[in-house]
């Protein structure tokens, strides 16, 4: 296959995309008409891409598994998104966005791309203040902007604690005034199962109408991925149920090389796992790291007795509680980065440490913010003498008012009341950093076919800033594919619709409809989630939050077996012309047994720990990720050679002419 | 904890397709642990169908954390369960109690019909925002966010209407089947913001066209729409919906 | 009348006016609690003035019907919106008896409404328009007819027993329709609909409870 070109366009960083524009080839309205685009995946990417390519005159066609483009799971973030608009006047630029955005991402992402990125931010805003996004507003009436994530600068623009819903609203409110239209036509609750590539090109798509399981062809001139990440590799995440691997790795088997697939973002502030019963994870909004103090007992006997349930946490004296985050990063203590935060917990839970029955928790104790928040309450209302009593019962209402909806969501799931008990969390698997490798066009390796979002692997490196995801979604899906789709569809204009009456579609439409009878016609005894949470607990025990190459190795070989037992002995119910909800999951899981090998695979490969990734082999004295700039400074992308273990490495190398690469350093 | 765990016996409502005929059925179940949520729930249930060589029973859900808007199940006579003010994913077992007998039921109305099982139909919502629930901006056209500010008390206003999540409960639970809060919760959060302004008139006009068109019922202010909703969109959002409908229809010059 | 809204709005307006007529209603009528005099002239008057006679009675006639036959339009529109019922239902969760039932109410006024109107309307029409006896006397007296005719009328414990319980109907459904009505025209304000449903209850506990004395007052003081 090619080589890999990254189509970076010459000249300084930041001309680079100005020129881009000013030079890619453009499309005439009138021939746009008569283009059919196809865009798999509602969310923020794809929502916005559908919306603007329509909006422009492409035919589009989008696709979501949902019942609803609304329900995509873009809808799920918090925080809020970053634009380096500098409206607080405290110094932000686009520069400071792209330096921050390539530290954060530990050095491995693309400089040109995260530029880009920076630079079209503000017009994200812009755009989704248009739509009617409610953004926060200060009294003025102007935007309000918050700091996250550790940045020194407020450029986070956000909606209470829904950021990411009323950003993908907003981008549906788009999507749907272009299907009233008619420019796109949508398909709820079909989910695509192959891409057809006619010529060393991509001209169309496979799907199963999930109602009816139809399974239908679709021809297009280009087709947009914008399927979000493989987080449900691990079975617990925080993704949603329907979140899939599938879409991607149909692409990878067709020839899309797929980007460092190792980087994965474990988020600190989880709520823990509380049984096998355990479908999914739930975040806790990183912003309680703010006023909470995270801790583990010093003592062993101590955490033994917690887990046991023989002690309580507040029975325990203040020297017999080992505050770890303080102790090791005295400058940044509970602040530090999601994957220093998250493996820190996981370091003192593996020493015995942890605080509840399955010994996978740390204390996230605001006690002593209610004593902080109460004694400034004191002061504010004058109160001379208050007791102690008082001074706590006026901390808990103004933490009530900054987090009152987290404390709620926390009894909801929990049971227990944090207000006076401290809360448990864990870290839980959240972003991949990782997938399909795309160009600067974020074209894949096989020409017409796109990745946008999530499900590429473009712009954070090792490691995602927060608020970062959501602009990037949306960057890609407004401002960036509009430009450098025209580049490839100019060539398009004379092609005429494209047939699927094809051999290149029989043979993809075969491949789906056997695969499909060949699970509701296997009388296996086992169900689809047994294996995905069996591949689960492989991946999180090996290729988590630390890996090493003995582990590794031993999971290649685990998943292998999974893999080989789950197509002799998996069930599922049901019929293949129905709407069959574990037929679904048996086609996602099987395609994430084989994306879990190759990321273990890239994991192997990695000979470094940094961001998302942490080998122990790769560590300082101290424990810290040790990264390699010298021998590891490049993209890894795979091409698929017959059987995801036989995956070939390609080396895209990251140069770095605009920032200078330093270690990380949180001390 | 297995020792521990609730008997349950649930009535769930099978349905093999649209138009075959439903019934409910008994379904008892052991061992609930109080810390499962009750999607968790089924989830055992479906395993145990499955490990049975019965089919599961198909219920619509995805993010489980309340956002989404995808669960969607009636329980004991109430959309999204006993408590207020959370969807169905986010209720878990301890609010049951050991012995409890729970109906199980997917959301009625003429307009959301039932696919399979719990799982129902709910486009109407996606056709009535395309019928006018948006601002007709094209992507690159817009001017610096900050050239227009916002009163505060109506970019807030217009925030707590627009967390909607879609799910339907509001339909669910009216008596009527009637989709006025949810409609009332688009018309709002883009009526009370100056971007959403200008096309005001026609977007009122054509969304409680197309929800008429839709099947759904009238209102008749029982208010158990507004104490349903996981997000307690408030009924002062289907007054400003009259409201704006009279003006319009009263202005129109169709 | 096509569209949802402008139904609703129609029941509400037609709502305030019959609120406005009841409230005229009970006020002559609590007269002849207190001055048999005074509500004879004032049912004279109303009973004769033509403008009440030819225009306002009229509307109201109208109104009640309108009132009535878009409400059940709107039940059986708004049951076809949900053709298969719930197997269990717990509306009382979210919703009052009232709101959720003025159908129920709403028919036991227009029935009470028929008794109402054999007991009063239709011989007045008789004596007035078929007799063409528009004095207002008692035949072959020169006093009043009005107070003894109605004083005449709840001598039935029967008769009175029904009104009473009417009426109990009457203030389930102005207690859900007073307020609602307000909703419907556009009126929901964080400060003044707190006051609105507390007027609302006020008057439909009110009114109805001065129908009650009336007929309880006309019984006992036999």
């Amino acid at each position: 296959m090619c080589a890999l070109n990254s189509k970076i366009p010459v000249g300084p960083v930041d001309k680079k995309w100005t020129d881009y524009k000013d030079h890619a080839l453009l499309v005439n309205p009138s021939n746009k008409r008569s283009i059919d685009v196809i865009v798999i995946g509602s969310g923020l990417a794809g929502a916005s891409a559908a919306a603007s390519l329509a909006e422009m005159g492409y035919a589009v066609k989008c696709f979501c598994f949902q019942d609803s483009p609304r329900r995509a799971h873009s809808i799920a973030a918090q925080g809020g998104i970053n634009a380096a608009k500098n409206y607080k006047n405290d110094g932000d630029s686009t520069y400071r966005l792209f330096y921050d955005t390539i530290k954060g991402g530990d050095y491995r992402a693309r400089e040109a791309n995260v530029h880009r990125l920076a630079e079209v931010s503000a017009a994200i805003i812009d755009q989704c203040v248009a739509q009617g996004v409610p953004f926060a507003r200060e009294y003025g009436g102007l935007l309000d902007n918050r700091s996250f994530g550790g940045t020194q600068v407020q450029r986070t623009f956000y909606a209470a604690g829904q950021t990411g819903q009323q950003l993908l609203l907003g981008a549906y409110s788009a999507l749907s005034k272009e299907i009233s239209k008619g420019s796109v036509k949508m398909y709820n609750r079909h989910e695509m199962m192959d891409v057809v590539n006619v010529n060393g090109k991509t001209r169309g798509v496979i799907v199963r109408n999930l109602v009816t399981g139809k399974i239908e062809r679709h021809g297009g001139h280009a087709v947009l991925l914008c399927t979000g990440g493989y987080g449900n590799v691990f079975f617990l995440s925080t993704n949603a149920m329907g979140c899939n691997v599938s879409a991607a790795w149909k692409a990878h088997k067709r020839g899309a090389y797929f980007g460092n697939p190792c980087y994965t973002q474990i988020h600190p502030t989880c709520i823990p796992v509380s049984g096998d019963h355990q479908s999914k994870l739930t975040l806790m909004s990183e912003s309680l790291r703010n006023d909470g103090r995270i801790w583990v007992p010093a003592k062993l006997e101590d955490a033994k007795a917690i887990q046991q349930g023989k002690k309580k946490a507040t029975e325990l004296a203040e020297a017999d509680r080992d505050y770890y985050l303080e102790r090791r990063y005295p400058a940044f203590g509970n602040l530090v980065p999601r994957d220093v935060a998250s493996r820190a917990a996981k370091e003192r839970c593996d020493a015995g440490h942890g605080v509840n029955a399955t010994g996978e928790a740390v204390f996230l104790d605001y006690a002593a913010a209610f004593e902080r928040y109460g004694h400034i309450e004191a002061n504010k209302r004058n109160l001379v003498n208050a007791d102690s009593a008082t001074i706590i019962a006026m901390g808990k209402e103004v933490v009530k008012e900054k987090y009152g909806n987290l404390f709620d969501m926390y009894q909801q799931i929990t049971g227990e009341n944090p207000y006076e008990v401290p809360m448990k969390i864990y870290p839980a698997v959240h972003y991949t950093m990782g997938g399909l490798w795309v160009d600067y066009e974020l074209m894949t390796t096989v020409p017409g076919l796109y990745a946008l979002g999530e499900a590429n692997f473009s712009d954070h490196g090792a490691n995602r800033l927060g608020a970062s995801a959501l602009m990037q979604g949306l960057a890609d899906g407004y401002f960036v594919i509009p430009y450098t789709i025209g580049n490839y569809l100019a060539n398009d204009i004379r092609t005429g619709k494209i047939p699927t009456d094809t051999p290149e579609f029989d043979e993809a439409e075969k491949a789906v409809k056997d695969r499909i009878s060949f699970f509701v016609n296997n009388k296996g005894t086992r169900t689809v989630d047994h294996f995905h949470k069996r591949l689960g607990k492989v991946m999180w025990d090996k290729c988590g939050m630390a890996r090493n190459a003995k582990g590794l190795t031993e999971a290649v070989g685990e998943i292998r077996a999974i893999r080989e037992e789950f197509w002799k002995d998996v069930r599922v119910p049901g019929s293949e012309s129905d709407f069959n909800p574990e037929l679904e999951k048996a086609c996602r899981v099987a395609d994430f047994l084989e994306l879990a090998e190759l990321m273990c695979l890239d994991a192997l490969s990695r000979e470094e720990s940094c961001g998302g990734h942490f080998r122990e082999e790769h560590q300082t004295e101290e424990g810290e990720a040790k990264r390699d700039d010298v021998g590891m400074a490049f993209v890894s992308a795979w091409e698929f050679a017959g059987d995801p273990g036989k995956a070939v490495l390609h080396k895209e190398e990251l140069v770095y002419e605009n920032i200078k690469v330093v270690q990380r350093s949180y001390k | 904890m297995a020792d521990h765990g609730m008997k349950l016996t649930l009535k769930i409502w099978r349905q093999k397709g649209p138009k075959d005929a439903g019934k409910l059925v008994d379904y008892p179940v052991t061992d609930v642990s109080p810390d499962m949520s009750f999607l968790e729930m089924l989830d055992v249930l479906n395993e145990q169908l499955v490990m049975k060589g019965e089919e599961p029973v198909a219920f619509d859900h995805d993010c489980r954390e309340g956002i989404c808007g995808m669960c969607s199940l009636y329980i004991n006579g109430r959309a999204h369960g006993p408590q207020t003010g959370i969807t169905t994913c986010q209720l878990h077992m301890r609010s049951f109690n050991d012995g409890d007998t729970i109906y199980i039921e997917p959301w009625r109305a003429e307009a959301f019909p039932v696919i399979k099982d719990l799982v129902v139909d709910r486009s109407a919502f996606d056709r009535i925002i395309q019928a006018g629930g948006y601002i007709s901006v094209n992507t690159g056209a817009a001017q610096d966010a900050n050239c227009l500010p916002v009163n505060k008390k109506d970019a807030d206003a217009a925030f707590s209407a627009a967390m909607c999540i879609g799910c339907g409960a509001c339909v669910a639970t009216c008596k009527n089947a009637s989709a006025m809060l949810f409609v009332s919760a688009k018309v709002s959060q883009l009526a009370l913001l100056p971007q959403g302004r200008i096309e005001a008139e026609e977007r009122v006009l054509n969304m409680v066209q197309q929800m008429d068109v839709e099947g759904f019922g009238n209102c008749t202010n029982t208010g158990a729409c507004e104490v349903e909703c996981p997000k307690g969109i408030s009924l002062q959002n289907i007054a400003r919906l009259n409201r704006e409908y009279l003006s319009a229809a009263l202005m129109s010059e169709k | 009348m096509s569209v949802s809204i402008v139904r609703k709005v129609a029941m509400a307006l037609s709502g305030f006016f019959l609120l406005s007529f009841l409230l005229l209603h009970v006020s002559i009528n609590l007269l002849s609690v207190c001055c048999p005099a005074a509500f004879d002239s004032a049912s004279h008057f109303m009973g004769t003035f033509w403008l009440i006679q030819f225009v306002m009675q009229p509307v109201l006639a109208f109104g009640v019907v309108f009132h009535l036959v878009l409400g059940f339009i709107l039940e059986l529109k708004n049951r076809s919106s949900r053709p298969v019922k719930y197997a269990f239902s717990n509306a009382a969760a979210s919703s009052t008896w009232m709101s959720r039932n003025m159908i129920i109410t709403g028919v036991m006024v227009l029935l009470f409404l028929g008794l109402h109107f054999y007991d009063f309307w239709f011989p007045e029409l008789n004596v007035k328009y078929m007799q063409g006896d528009m004095s207002g006397l008692v035949e072959g007296t020169d006093r009043f007819r009005y107070w003894e005719e109605l004083h005449h009328k709840f001598q039935d414990p029967i008769r009175v027993g029904l009104y009473v319980l009417a009426f109990v109907f009457l203030g389930l459904h102005l207690m859900h329709g007073f307020q609602s009505a307000f909703q419907s025209v556009g009126f929901n304000h964080r400060r003044y609909t707190p006051i609105i449903k507390k007027l609302s209850n006020i008057y439909a506990i009110v009114v109805p409870l001065g129908f009650v004395i009336v007929a309880v007052y006309h019984f006992l003081a036999q």
